[in-house]
């Protein structure tokens, strides 16, 4: 763990008791097995917002407490480890940072306040096909005379279904694959034209389908500047990938924790199953690289705190690694439970799903390594 | 026949008769371990009698038993001809635990009156078994079971519960292993029982799995009542029983490999799935690489299954190196998986709904399903610790008593 501030302890703390005693992992099997389309419980998400972890990186003029991202990184630590389902990284990481990276002044006004209040409800629409590929946009913005006209479609657009408002990556010059033509727009997600569909997905998270038939953006929609979204938005997407990686981390030291507890109380031939050396290395292999991945998680969030210039090397890394450590310790988490970890009573399970869910989010391992590989010069 | 025929003139036969026989309505349709012959598919009850008459269900065993006593490369043959045309043997997933393990045991210790009653039945696929060998406490460590079979003259009275009973709420019959002398030491007072699963005081029930089926069962004896004449192998021999059932368990999982004849390959899902470059080679790498190593161990898997059948001759027996086997099947089936998801991407990631066709929703469910094989049957970790005692000759740590 960093070493946190007195009030990141104390976020931390709260985040933690929250979290286990009033979201817990329980209440995300529940909310499965409800089928409720938001996937998400409205009390949960407004506990959340009471809590003010929506400000969290919101600047203090637009009503957010601007602790930065190490910080909401320790809360989505806290959260991946229950596996709560909220609009919170969708909303105040990814669409907050998005309007403060590439807003303008009345866009910010706007916005940001009913971020944090909770009366908007952001998220980023960007991916097209079956790969996290940001240069592949194709969904086409039109100037007319008013602003322009989207038409296109976007895929695994996270809490799709209950978001207010899409920022929307569009080409608007170029064909797919150039990086330069992209533009991102903010799209009323109740506008003329949008059509939302939700996905069922195996960690029966929010996710929706959203179609754009001549969506009219007025041209106060544009965010940031006319086919020069690509830099910033992969600014916004570092940031993402970074506080993902929190999650991740959540994820996988809960997978830990259940594994360790059961290697310690699971007896077979007389012993606790711990004390046979192929799994106590096992579990010795797997803490090491906690630890590992742990300083790279971490290392990205305090990058972009510092505002240093290599963002986008220590988010890539810290995705990889998490990513490879998330997918061996939800692997290690059934096989060391044996049979128990192959029922859905347990909740060996949800982790599993979750895991290469959050793995293959922004980028998989593979992407991040040959990004990392890219931007070290290889 | 078998004697009489050349090899070509073999193959030939099976391929006539297989193309006069096989229904064309079966040919799109996915076997699987939970097949319930429920009569909703006559062609396939039809298919499965057809076969059943041929003794094909089970090739290799004796015609008196109902099979066809054929040699394993004429089995392989037969195999391949039903392949060959889109088809399929249904016959071992049907009777459930009988063809791959109970049948093969029951041959080897067996009463005459034993084969003769169960054996025919199995290799036709008309009754399903189920195996009733793992409890709570009793996994890895199966010696330490806990069911008791109190003994009553002529039959046993079973008291106690076992789990993840594979089909155990579709099966007609059980091969239970149970306590019959508590207090000899753990592995000496064990037995092998069979009794159908219609008998008062035995019930199940059915758990779910991480991928959303119940093909397993918690399955209790309340009192039920297990015949003598159903005892198999001598009493209190049941250990030496089980375990050469569970070789036969490992060997029919060391061929359980990646070519399912209709998986689409990686390299056809990579095409559909991923960027290419002009070339056709696939664009990630990374991806790339690890594809290759991949294949690289399907290969090294399958040829050394093909090493192993060639230096025992021909005939197949089961030995220390289906552990070996068992592991590696395991790794290329787990690793595929895995590599098919990494595909598929985000449509790699479906539980259910419109949004994914049914290939990617069976990746899924196959992927999450296959976590189960390095788990059962012995997990990769109870392989490993046979190849080091068995095979190395390590002195054993684990498993006393
Ligand atoms: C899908 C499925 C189907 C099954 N079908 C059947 C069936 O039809 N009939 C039946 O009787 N059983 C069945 N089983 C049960 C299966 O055989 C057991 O799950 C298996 O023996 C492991 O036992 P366990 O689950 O109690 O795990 P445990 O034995 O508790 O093992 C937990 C972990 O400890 C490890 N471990 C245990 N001992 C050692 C050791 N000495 N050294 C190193 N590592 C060790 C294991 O490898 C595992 O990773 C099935 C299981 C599954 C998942």
């Amino acid at each position: 763990m960093a070493a946190l501030s007195e009030e990141q302890s104390m976020i931390r703390d709260q985040a933690k008791s929250w979290a286990s005693e009033q979201a817990p992992v329980q209440k995300f099997r529940e909310m499965r097995d409800s089928g409720i389309e938001q996937r998400f419980t409205a009390t949960t998400w407004a506990e959340m917002i009471e809590m003010g972890w929506t400000g969290i990186l919101v600047p203090e003029e637009y009503g957010g407490s601007e602790l930065g991202y190490l910080t909401f990184g320790v809360v989505l630590e806290e959260l991946g480890r229950q596996l709560t389902a909220s609009p919170l990284f969708a909303s105040a990481l990814v669409g907050a940072s998005a309007i403060i990276l590439a807003g303008n002044e009345e866009q910010k006004q706007s916005l940001l306040p009913k971020v944090v209040d909770g009366s908007e409800l952001l998220t980023l629409a960007l991916d097209e096909g079956n790969h996290h590929q940001p240069a592949l946009t194709a969904l086409r913005a039109e100037k007319n005379p008013s602003g322009f006209t989207l038409n296109g479609s976007k895929t695994f657009v996270l809490e799709g279904m209950a978001a207010t408002t899409l920022i929307v990556a569009a080409r608007t010059s170029g064909k797919a694959g150039d990086s330069e033509g992209i533009s991102l727009f903010l799209v009323a997600a109740d506008a003329a034209g949008v059509a939302r569909s939700s996905m069922q997905t195996v960690d029966s998270r929010g996710y929706a389908k959203v179609e754009f038939n001549n969506v009219e953006v007025a041209s106060d929609g544009l965010l940031g500047s006319l086919d020069q979204g690509f830099d910033v938005l992969e600014s916004i997407l570092d940031r993402a990938r970074a506080g993902l990686g929190a999650e991740m981390m959540g994820t996988a030291a809960q997978a830990f924790d259940m594994t360790l507890d059961y290697l310690k109380t699971r007896e077979q031939f007389g012993s606790v199953i711990g004390s046979f050396q192929a799994l106590g290395h096992r579990a010795a292999v797997l803490f090491s690289s906690m630890e590992l991945s742990r300083s790279c998680m971490e290392a990205a969030l305090q990058a972009i705190d510092n505002g240093d210039d290599d963002i986008a090397e220590a988010t890539s890394l810290s995705k990889a690694k998490m990513g490879a450590f998330l997918h061996e310790m939800s692997n290690q988490l059934i096989q060391i439970h044996g049979g128990i970890g192959m029922t859905d009573e347990f909740d060996a399970g949800l982790y599993l799903k979750r895991a290469r869910v959050l793995e293959s989010a922004y980028g998989n391992q593979a992407y991040h390594r040959n990004r990392y590989a890219t931007l070290l010069g290889f | 026949m078998s004697e009489s025929m050349q090899p070509d003139q073999f193959r030939t036969s099976v391929r006539e008769w297989v193309e006069g026989n096989f229904p064309s309505s079966l040919s799109s349709y996915v076997p699987s371990m939970e097949d319930d012959n429920d009569g909703s598919l006559p062609d396939l009850e039809l298919w499965r009698q057809r076969l059943a008459d041929k003794g094909w269900g089970a090739p290799t065993w004796p015609t008196e038993y109902g099979g066809a006593g054929l040699s394993h490369p004429e089995a392989k043959v037969v195999g391949q001809e039903i392949n060959r045309v889109g088809g399929f043997n249904p016959i071992p997933a049907l009777a459930g635990m009988g063809v791959t393990m109970v049948g093969p045991t029951i041959m080897e210790y067996g009463t005459d009156d034993q084969k003769a009653r169960h054996l025919p039945s199995i290799a036709s696929g008309a009754v399903r078994w189920c195996l009733g060998l793992s409890e709570p406490n009793a996994g890895s460590d199966l010696a330490s079971l806990n069911t008791k079979a109190e003994d009553k003259g002529d039959h046993f009275i079973l008291n106690g519960q076992k789990v993840w009973t594979s089909g155990a709420h579709i099966s007609q019959w059980c091969g239970a292993l149970v306590r019959t002398d508590p207090d000899k030491k753990k592995r000496d007072g064990i037995s092998f029982v069979m009794l159908p699963m219609n008998r008062e005081g035995v019930e199940t029930r059915p758990i779910k799995l991480i991928s959303g089926a119940s093909p397993f069962c918690e399955t209790y004896f309340n009192n039920a009542r297990a015949d003598k004449a159903d005892l198999l192998g001598p009493l209190n021999q049941g250990w030496s029983v089980v375990k050469r059932l569970l070789q036969h368990e490992r060997q029919s999982q060391t061929s359980a490999s990646s070519g399912g004849t209709k998986r689409e390959s990686l390299q056809d899902l990579a095409k559909r799935y991923v960027e290419t470059n002009a070339d056709g080679s696939i664009a990630d790498a990374d991806l790339r690489s690890r594809i290759i190593l991949h294949l690289m161990d399907d290969q090294a898997h399958k040829l050394t299954v093909g090493r192993i059948t060639a230096e025992a001759r021909g005939n197949v027996e089961v030995s220390a190196a289906a552990s070996i086997l068992k592991n590696s099947a395991t790794n290329v089936s787990q690793a595929r998986s895995e590599l098919s998801l990494e595909l598929m991407g985000s449509q790699g990631i479906g539980w259910e709904g419109d949004d994914f066709n049914e290939q990617e929703l069976n990746t899924v469910r196959e992927w999450l399903w296959g976590k189960a094989i390095s788990i059962y049957g012995g997990s990769f970790e109870v392989q490993n610790n046979i190849i080091s005692k068995n095979i190395l000759g390590l002195p054993e740590t684990t498993q006393k008593g």
